[in-house]
């Protein structure tokens, strides 16, 4: 990494070089034209099926039936009828559920509790278990879906172990699925975390705890006086990142459970999905889409007015 | 995994760094920081043992032809499991596809990456803050959510079940955050080096490609890294985009496992998720140290 030159003066802080630069230092159209793949690659297929996405949730397009052949335009009342279907309000509470138990307590609290074990537990210990966290986040989404399956079926490995120490078995894919896939994401999704409070972590220079510990604060004070405020961009930057992720996981909770039994597990992606192929709906399915997205575009929201002013850039 | 290792470099350098630190405190409180240390470890070693659970089973269950849901220790170790899957039609084709899948994407995605990254990076432009941000917020849209309307245009355009389609998209959607990594890592290198190769007259391209790309390889090979692996996990977009079994990818023929067998043959479903997972494991290695950079970068905590 020594190529990166982290002490090299970066463009901005050189202005009296910069004046000298043969090609000046303003964007021009010549310039800009290295940008034009991006960009068309950009508008043809994010932008332009959010663009498309708008429309078509104002209409009854289908996959087959009336909306098949003849796609009409239906105003709101794909919303309405979102609105007013029991079963897309009980997706919303799933994905609320999943999104806060995995993602913003789960995998955060998780995430900072391991980054802050990894600076004090026996080194070959703490190098040993960050490495199984890694594993665990690196194998492919189907894959992890699949193991935690194993992990909680009935004949699984919970029960194999619960029932060797006396205690009760579960069935929690029955009867809890949506923390069972919840525990799934956390143990997916915790590495991201921890390797961000980590880095994080590191760049907390040591001499504050030191004066911290000189004025007689204890280690939770250190954390939460010290530690906290000093980690903030990144806590909030975490939980954005970490939210976001979870409001669009869907391969995990389709291997699991598919959504089941009787939609204890269907979230908002598995809810669109059924809606859109299982019964074809496919402008009904973009407007639950489009409304997945607008949630996810006010966590972001929130997101921006956590990070200080300087973190904006 | 134990090779994985390599890839938590702040495990390994900072610890130390940090344990040091409340030293100078007194030997007063020496008692208590070791039985914090203590403490820290147990806490550390049940919460490890817990997340290898699953891991355990995928190895043992692989190597075990009796396999069941529950992780078990091999009768009789046996490669047999790896012998059933082994041949094209299940394991072959579709670890090809995934290849020239993702392979695919990450070609497109970097070389769109760079060449957007480097006007970013050297020039002023008013509307390079809402760019940026447009870039950032960008990174974070859950791709599930336009996975619909993109099924339903693709049918429009007669792109569905084409890999070349599927190719763009999933180059397109892996963009934004490779813009932001490629842009960080672009920053870092320093404007006065390409000004010599600009007054010995190369243009833009030139100075790019002789002075800027290789100033930044290790930081490119962390970005290119990311994407493919990201991309090698994903499930919904092939699921979605591509229908015909000779296209689909590794991610999608393990869904469809269990019902090629009739009954699911655990065994064997776990040496595939193995030779499925292989690559990106093998890709992490290589990552190394790495890893701890795209982080801070991906935090947003880059100085």
């Amino acid at each position: 990494m020594s190529t990166d030159a982290p002490t090299a003066p970066r463009p901005g802080t050189a202005p009296a070089r910069r004046r000298h630069s043969p090609l000046g230092d303003r964007l021009t159209p010549r310039r800009a034209s290295p940008m034009i793949p991006a960009a068309v690659l950009l508008v043809g297929f994010m932008l332009g099926p959010i663009l498309y996405s708008v429309y078509l949730a104002f209409t009854d397009r289908a996959i087959r039936g009336e909306g098949a052949s003849d796609t009409s335009f239906v105003g709101f009342d794909n919303f309405l009828d979102a609105f007013t279907d029991g079963d897309f309000w009980n997706s919303v509470l799933l994905t609320l559920i999943f999104t806060i138990v995995s993602a913003v307590i789960g995998q955060n609290v998780m995430g900072m509790l391991l980054a802050l074990l990894m600076e004090r537990a026996h080194r070959v210990i703490s190098f040993t278990v960050t490495s199984i966290v890694i594993a665990a986040w690196i194998l492919p989404e189907v894959v992890a879906g699949y193991l935690l399956y194993t992990f909680f079926a009935d004949e699984g490995s919970l029960n194999t172990i619960l029932t060797s120490i006396g205690l009760p078995a579960q069935d929690m894919l029955f009867s809890a699925p949506i923390l069972a896939v919840s525990f799934a994401n956390i143990w997916r999704g915790t590495a991201f975390s921890m390797l961000v409070y980590s880095a994080a972590l590191s760049s907390v220079p040591g001499d504050v705890y030191e004066s911290a510990a000189l004025d007689g604060a204890g280690p939770v004070r250190r954390f939460v006086s010290v530690t906290l405020p000093l980690m903030r961009p990144a806590i909030a930057t975490n939980l954005m990142l970490t939210t976001l992720q979870t409001l669009s996981v869907f391969g995990l909770i389709f291997i699991m459970t598919g959504g089941g039994p009787a939609r204890q597990s269907q979230t908002l992606p598995l809810y669109m999905y059924e809606q859109a192929f299982s019964y074809g709906q496919l402008g009904y399915g973009t407007a639950v889409a489009l409304l997945l997205l607008l949630i996810g575009a006010a966590a972001s929201l929130v997101y921006l007015r956590l990070l200080p002013e300087e973190e904006k850039r | 995994m134990s090779a994985t290792t390599e890839t938590s470099p702040q495990g390994a350098a900072n610890p130390a760094a940090h344990r040091t630190a409340p030293a100078p405190v007194g030997s007063r409180s020496g008692g208590r920081e070791r039985s914090s240390r203590i403490a820290s470890t147990v806490v550390m070693l049940v919460i490890g043992l817990a997340f290898l659970v699953p891991l355990l089973w995928v190895v043992l269950a692989s190597f075990d032809t009796q396999a069941s849901l529950s992780v078990a220790w091999p009768d009789t170790w046996s490669l047999g499991n790896f012998s059933a899957i082994w041949n094209a039609e299940t394991t072959f084709r579709p670890l090809a596809n995934s290849l020239i899948l993702c392979g695919g994407a990450t070609v497109v995605t970097m070389v769109a990456a760079v060449l957007c990254a480097y006007p970013m990076s050297r020039y002023r432009f008013r509307a390079k803050r809402p760019l940026l941000l447009t870039i950032i917020f960008s990174t974070g849209l859950p791709i599930t959510a336009i996975m619909i309307p993109v099924y339903s245009l693709f049918v429009q355009v007669n792109l569905v079940d084409s890999m070349f389609g599927a190719i763009l998209f999933l180059g397109a959607s892996a963009l934004p955050y490779a813009i932001f990594l490629t842009k960080g890592f672009m920053d870092g290198v320093p404007l006065e080096i390409e000004e010599s190769a600009w007054t010995e007259g190369a243009g833009v391209f030139r100075a790019l490609w002789s002075v800027v790309i290789p100033l930044m390889r290790s930081g490119l090979a962390v970005a290119t890294i990311f994407t493919f692996v990201n991309m090698w996990g994903n499930f919904f977009v092939p699921f979605m985009l591509l229908l015909s079994p000779e296209n689909l990818p590794a991610a999608v023929t393990l869904y469809t496992f269990s019902s090629q067998y009739g009954q699911v043959a655990y065994g064997q479903l776990a040496a595939f998720s193995i030779f499925y997972s292989l690559p990106v494991v093998a890709l992490y290695l290589f990552l190394g140290r790495s890893l701890g950079q795209g982080f801070a970068a991906a935090g947003g905590v880059k100085g």
